[in-house]
């Protein structure tokens, strides 16, 4: 794990890496966007409030999938038509990355993947399309246009170029997941699974006033 | 400070908020989870993916409907604490007649949403599904590896609806429902323009539900049969006959076990022979032979040489110490021959008779044949007949009588338990009874 540490650009507070690998971080204090380049932090320009936050997870939870503990790090909000969804940013023990997504407390780890199949251009997109992608048939649920709401933490790659982008989710019959995210040229894949929320045995959870702790 | 050290969250209760329709303060219970808030004085559906509250729409409820499930109890369903958010009143139209059933909206922070929905008192607690559900070929779908009859499609409308949606439902909400199931569970799907969900429901006692949310009224008892509640017979039927072949193996085992413990003994096995010209007296005596036991069954066998003629026997079982004599007559007759029909036969030249509860003792038979005189016809004229007696033969008509007589409840059991499936299925738009209670039963 790194540890190198630098300084915000804009109001001069540590900003530490958990992961060697991020690109991009957000400035615990001053919200500012700070992608790395080489040596020095950028700063590229500034995260909006975060919606009305409803997510028992945060960045600092830990929790452990396929007997592999992991850390938040990072977070992607989006915004769709039915309010938003959370890609939280993992940080696996044995150096890995992974994606938990949150939406409406319906949960699912990812992890990024290559095509084995050519990918559907986004004009091919259907809902009932059907593709293969590493042996395992996919069937395409969901076709979303969802907009980076806000981001915090530490990412793979860098957010505050995009805009709208559409998201191609698909299922299969066992509880796995796939995701085709078109916001990049060529798409990216995440292949993945639901999860049931104890299953994680998250720790360091939100807490909700009025409600006994997960 | 570091970004990535553990910070302790709180998300504190939303705060009451007013109706951006009619001004009434709607209190909100998972606002950033729920997309739809309902209104309950003005039935306006708000937006509530958005700080601002949006008014989707407003509509006139054709009915109002009070929850038996207050909105904002909690309850300990499956081991999760749930709070009841949002209810609706949905229903389908069946050649004219509306059936309304009744789903509530569940919410934990950590575990999401899950619902309940009631219809004349039977009660489903039914989870999202996230997987696919395959279909079976046979119209049915399959989910984790088990099969699901289809059972009915129907098209659903909301016609009344309070409180918070995972969704931005409102009155007149239209979706295409299909239900499968697999006693007690059910997989339904639900299809709108955008998507197709999937959930699994289970059946659970209203009972179970009044205790869990402490509801004060009491619980009526759930009306008819309903689909996916678990038959009261499917176990009965099967240890009804799990019983019933227990029982059989039992009496087999006495069967077998009373034929070692008094086997059946032969006291008299002997060949005499008749003469038919002979005109002098027939009759004749055996060599005494011993009865063992107290009370039990003789048989005595006979079998005559004979071809195309007849031999009665006037026989009689004589205690050699009493006198007491048990009087009997006994014919055999056998004719065979062959005609444009090919060849036939008739008769046989064997007979057995049982003697019941002779009592033990010395005894002789006393046997007087007598047979058509074979002066002119060819026959035989001596006929050699074998006499067996056996003592103690085995009485194997009450055993299968037993077995006969313990049918009677499994076969009891089996026909109340198909009369209930038939009951299921006949709320069933595209099943059949016929075909689901044989699945049903492997259903244990």
């Amino acid at each position: 794990m790194s540890t190198r540490n630098a300084n915000c650009p804009n109001c001069g507070a540590e900003i530490r890496f958990r992961w060697s690998g991020a690109v991009q971080t957000t400035c615990d204090y001053c919200k500012s966007i700070l992608v790395r380049n080489d040596i020095n932090l950028a700063l590229v320009g500034k995260a909006a409030d975060l919606p009305i936050d409803i997510s028992p997870i945060q960045i600092g939870t830990e929790g452990i999938f396929n007997d592999k503990s992991f850390q938040v790090i990072g977070r992607i909000v989006y915004r769709y038509d039915l309010g938003t969804w959370n890609e939280w940013h993992l940080y696996f023990s044995d150096g890995s990355n992974g994606w938990l997504s949150d939406a409406q407390a319906e949960y699912a780890i990812s992890f990024a993947n290559s095509f084995t199949d050519a990918p559907p251009t986004p004009a091919e997109l259907y809902r009932g399309l059907t593709m293969a992608q590493h042996g395992v048939p996919l069937y395409l649920t969901v076709i979303t246009e969802a907009m980076y709401e806000t981001t915090e933490g530490e990412l793979p790659f860098t957010s505050y170029d995009k805009e709208k982008c559409r998201f191609a989710d698909f299922r299969t019959s066992d509880g796995r997941f796939g995701t085709i995210d078109y916001s990049e040229n060529p798409p990216l894949l995440f292949l993945g699974q639901f999860v049931e929320f104890d299953s994680l045995k998250l720790k360091n959870v939100k807490e909700f006033e009025g409600w006994p702790t997960a | 400070m570091n970004p990535a050290a553990p910070r302790k969250g709180l998300v504190p209760k939303p705060k009451a908020l007013n109706c951006p329709n009619c001004g009434s303060q709607i209190e909100l219970r998972a606002l950033g989870a729920a997309a739809g808030v309902i209104c309950s004085y003005c039935s306006s559906t708000i937006d509530a993916t958005n700080p601002q509250l949006k008014i989707i729409g407003t509509w006139q409820a054709a009915m109002t409907i009070e929850p038996v499930i207050p909105l904002g109890s909690r309850g300990k369903l499956k081991g999760v604490l749930w709070e009841a958010i949002g209810f609706q009143q949905r229903g389908i139209n069946v050649e004219g007649t509306n059936y309304f059933w009744r789903e509530y909206v569940l919410w934990n922070p950590y575990q999401g949403f899950r619902y309940l929905s009631e219809y004349d008192n039977h009660w489903n607690f039914v989870t999202p599904l996230q997987a696919l559900p395959a279909g079976t070929g046979a119209g049915g779908m399959a989910y984790a590896g088990e099969s699901y009859r289809a059972f009915q499609t129907a098209r659903a409308y909301t016609w009344f609806v309070i409180g918070e949606f995972p969704w931005m439902v409102q009155v007149g909400e239209a979706v295409d429902t299909a239900d499968y199931v697999k006693p007690p569970k059910m997989l339904s799907s639900e299809t709108t323009e955008n998507e197709v969900a999937w959930s699994q429901g289970e059946y659970t006692p209203g009972t179970e539900i009044w205790q869990a949310f402490q509801v004060k009224t009491p619980c009526p008892p759930p009306i008819g049969v309903y689909s996916i509640q678990p038959s009261p017979y499917v176990g009965r039927v099967r240890s009804s006959w799990l019983f019933y072949g227990a029982m059989c193996v039992l009496l087999f085992c006495l069967m077998v076990f009373f034929a070692i413990l008094a086997p059946s003994k032969t006291v008299l096995d002997k060949t005499y022979v008749v003469n038919s010209t002979s005109t002098g007296e027939k009759s004749f005596v055996s060599e005494p032979f011993t009865l063992e036991g107290k009370n039990d069954n003789v048989e005595v066998g006979i079998n005559a040489d004979i071809a195309n003629q007849w031999v009665y026997f006037s026989m009689a079982l004589i205690n050699e110490e009493t006198g007491q004599a048990f009087d009997f007559g006994r014919e055999v007759s056998y004719y065979s021959g062959t005609d444009s029909d090919g060849s036939w036969a008739e008769g046989g030249r064997t007979d057995e008779v049982l003697l019941p509860k002779i009592s033990g003792g010395r005894y002789y038979l006393r046997v007087e044949p007598e047979t058509d005189p074979a002066f002119a016809s060819g026959l035989k004229s001596s006929i050699p007949f074998r006499v067996r007696i056996v003592r103690g033969r085995p009485f194997y008509f009450r055993y299968f009588l037993g077995m006969f007589l313990l049918l009677i409840p499994p076969i009891w059991t089996s026909i109340r338990s198909a009369a209930f499936e038939s009951k299921r299925w006949a709320e069933s738009s595209t099943g059949s009874s016929a075909a689901s209670s044989s699945s049903s039963e492997d259903d244990e």
